[in-house]
């Protein structure tokens, strides 16, 4: 088999996870990192504390959701500029929610300040006019492999792709980026999403995709938990079209923001 | 004028309960809450008025530690307090209103909630457990449930605050208030707090339990510390804490709900004692059996949860049940069971039920936790009470449902 060829393990960095992992997107590491084993890789694992440097050497990159002070912490972080060369090197990186936001030209912080991001997707984050969008998002990915994806979005940006970056996926229900019907970007090998669900354990076709850039084709898994989660979300969509989408309760805002 | 009006909404709001309860809709305390506060906006207060009040909250731990400081406060006399959950405004607003006689009470409040609640019912004392990340469908982020409370908490006629001063979010929320027993009650999970609220620096932590951030934000000196089963108390008195009810994390609640009592005057020996009573606290920790499964429900809601739950299942063999619902009150995204170190069950069976059970199973095969997934609840008890015992961890209404099964509430 192909894999016994590869004598190192293959690395998996998550990228600053205490402040890039408050909506379980640390998952989509697990899910890479399981993939490759149950396939006889031999896979590591390897979190990035926020005072640690990136690794430059990582087979594949993930960065996943946090809040609005730990964006602009993390970015400042980045700056280094290990993820810039790994991205410039074809190795992929998956960044969900606000990781995606910080790869981007601009965002906001919570108070409405503009940040300038890693300039790695060519796209601004601005916020969505309405109300934070909250729910379920169902979409076509672009990538013909992976297919429709499912996921949970949680996030009051807006995201406007510039002409360099493609989306990943046209949202069909749900708000995605909240521009022209799109959830995500594609800009070399960096693919960004607002999935969360973990994004990789919702959509193994996708993590296989990314496997299969660093390791070549794969050999299926037997996904049936997989595809029973996915047949149970793809019919809580349907629903949640059918029936619109309900308000929830939220917190009152802050008397000084 | 006022007080005849206040007597009429209360009266209607028992009406309403009464009704409710008779015709099975529920236990009546929101719906007669509702009306009350409907007729009367000020019914909060007034049901609050002339009364010594403590409230509770945080994101983990209201419902028990409520239940142990009633505990050490009955022993004053009678306590008033809310059950069943109903920690929003109605909810209180229904458990005062039906209680005339009890001059000390003790109220859970919903995080939010707690300046409104404040503002309302003026406690002497609120007790400030632990905040983190818990239905982000609804609170979005964290951080921001701390601003909320440190907003209220600046305002004057701030009640005395016993916080947990092992956790950042509580001391940036509470620091601003005038009077402060710090209680170093633990926190296991800190993924929540790695950025500092005052200032969005790291927050370094060291092996000491200490923590502190470039800005200076940094944990105040405890006035009472847990140490292992005991708790030393602001004179430095040693309390051995024997509860009946499991967890590191109780040894805390109870050390909380402790120093809260010394404020009415209970000595914390006696405060223990009378703690030490308490066996479950609405189905948790409750042992019970059904269809001749024996089963202990435990329940986690969030990840901070689930970390102090899995702590709690004895080391050898037993039955495992792991049920999990997306409901409204439970928060629609279990995207957090990733955030669970399910790996620890490693070489155990368990049994994925709930309404997200297919999420539960998916979480488990990455673990790698040899697992089945059943879609009833009662079939997953008896499927994991086959070789005996059962520890049942569920999430908020997966919990209600088996505190059913079992013949609980």
């Amino acid at each position: 088999m192909a894999e016994s060829r590869r004598a190192d393990p293959v690395r998996v960095a998550l990228v600053f996870p205490t402040v890039l992992g408050t909506y379980g997107d640390g998952g989509n590491a697990t899910v890479l990192a399981q993939r490759l084993r149950w396939r006889g890789f031999d896979a590591e694992i390897v979190s990035v504390g926020i005072d640690d440097s990136l690794p430059e050497l990582a087979d594949i990159y993930v960065l996943g959701g946090g809040e609005d002070s730990a964006q602009t912490l993390a970015v400042s972080r980045l700056r280094a500029g290990a993820l810039t060369r790994a991205a410039g090197a074809g190795k992929p990186v998956l960044a969900v929610c606000a990781g995606f936001q910080i790869l981007g030209e601009s965002f906001l912080d919570g108070s409405g300040a503009v940040h300038p991001g890693l300039g790695l997707i060519d796209c601004r984050t601005d916020r969505l006019p309405g109300e934070r969008a909250v729910g379920e998002l169902l979409a076509e990915c672009r990538i013909a492999e992976v297919g429709t994806v499912t996921g949970y979005e949680n996030h009051g940006g807006r995201t406007v792709l510039g002409a360099d970056a493609a989306p990943f996926a046209a949202v069909r229900n749900g708000v995605g980026n909240g521009d022209v019907g799109a959830d995500g970007a594609i800009q070399g090998s960096v693919v960004a999403t607002y999935l969360h669900g973990p994004a990789l354990a919702r959509n193994p076709a996708l993590a296989d995709e990314l496997l299969s850039r660093v390791v070549g084709p794969l050999d299926p898994l037997d996904d049936v938990a997989e595809s029973e989660l996915r047949r149970e979300r793809l019919t809580a969509n349907r629903r949640a079209r059918a029936t619109g989408w309900r308000r929830q309760w939220r917190p009152p805002a802050r008397q000084d923001s | 004028m006022t007080a005849t009006r206040f007597a009429l909404a209360r009266s209607a709001g028992s009406l309403a309960a009464g009704l409710s309860r008779r015709t099975g809709r529920g236990d009546g305390t929101t719906i007669g809450g509702r009306l009350t506060l409907l007729l009367d906006p000020t019914a909060l207060a007034h049901a609050a008025s002339d009364r010594d009040l403590a409230l509770v909250s945080g994101t983990n731990g209201k419902t028990t530690t409520r239940t142990l400081l009633v505990a050490a406060l009955s022993t004053l006399g009678p306590v008033v307090s809310n059950s069943g959950g109903a920690n929003l405004p109605t909810g209180l607003t229904a458990a005062l209103a039906s209680d005339r006689v009890s001059h000390n009470g003790v109220l859970e409040v919903d995080e939010p909630f707690l300046p409104l609640v404040a503002a309302a019912v003026r406690p002497r004392a609120a007790v400030l457990l632990n905040l983190s990340r818990d239905q982000l469908d609804r609170y979005a982020e964290v951080a921001r449930l701390a601003g909320i409370w440190r907003d209220a908490l600046a305002r004057p006629n701030s009640p005395s605050i016993i916080a947990n001063c092992d956790d950042p979010l509580v001391v940036w929320a509470a620091m601003v208030a005038p009077e402060v027993i710090w209680v170093s009650a633990g926190q296991h999970w800190v993924a929540d707090t790695a950025v500092c609220p005052a200032c969005g620096g790291i927050i370094v932590r060291r092996d000491s339990g200490g923590w502190s951030s470039d800005c200076g934000l940094s944990r105040p000196a405890p006035d009472w510390t847990v140490d292992g089963d005991a708790a030393i108390d602001a004179d430095g008195a040693r309390h051995a804490v024997e509860l009946a009810i499991p967890g590191e994390v109780n040894v805390g609640n109870a050390a909380m709900a402790a120093a809260t009592a010394t404020l009415w005057g209970v000595q914390p020996d006696a405060a223990f004692t009378a703690m030490s009573g308490i066996g479950e606290v609405e189905g948790r920790y409750l042992t019970a059996t059904s269809r001749g499964v024996m089963a202990r429900l435990l329940l986690a809601k969030n990840p901070a949860g689930w970390i102090e739950a899995l702590s709690m299942l004895p080391a050898g063999d037993c039955g495992l049940v792991i049920a999990v619902n997306a409901r409204a009150a439970d928060g629609r995204d279990p995207s957090w069971l990733w955030d669970v170190p399910f790996e620890v069950l490693q070489g155990r069976f368990a049994v994925a039920t709930g309404e997200r059970s297919r999420d539960v199973a998916v979480r488990l095969r990455y673990a790698g936790v040899d697992h089945v997934r059943v879609d009833h609840e009662a079939d997953a008890l008896r499927i994991a009470g086959r070789n005996g015992p059962v520890e049942v961890l569920a999430n908020y209404t997966a919990f209600q449902t088996y505190r059913r099964i079992v013949g609980d509430g």
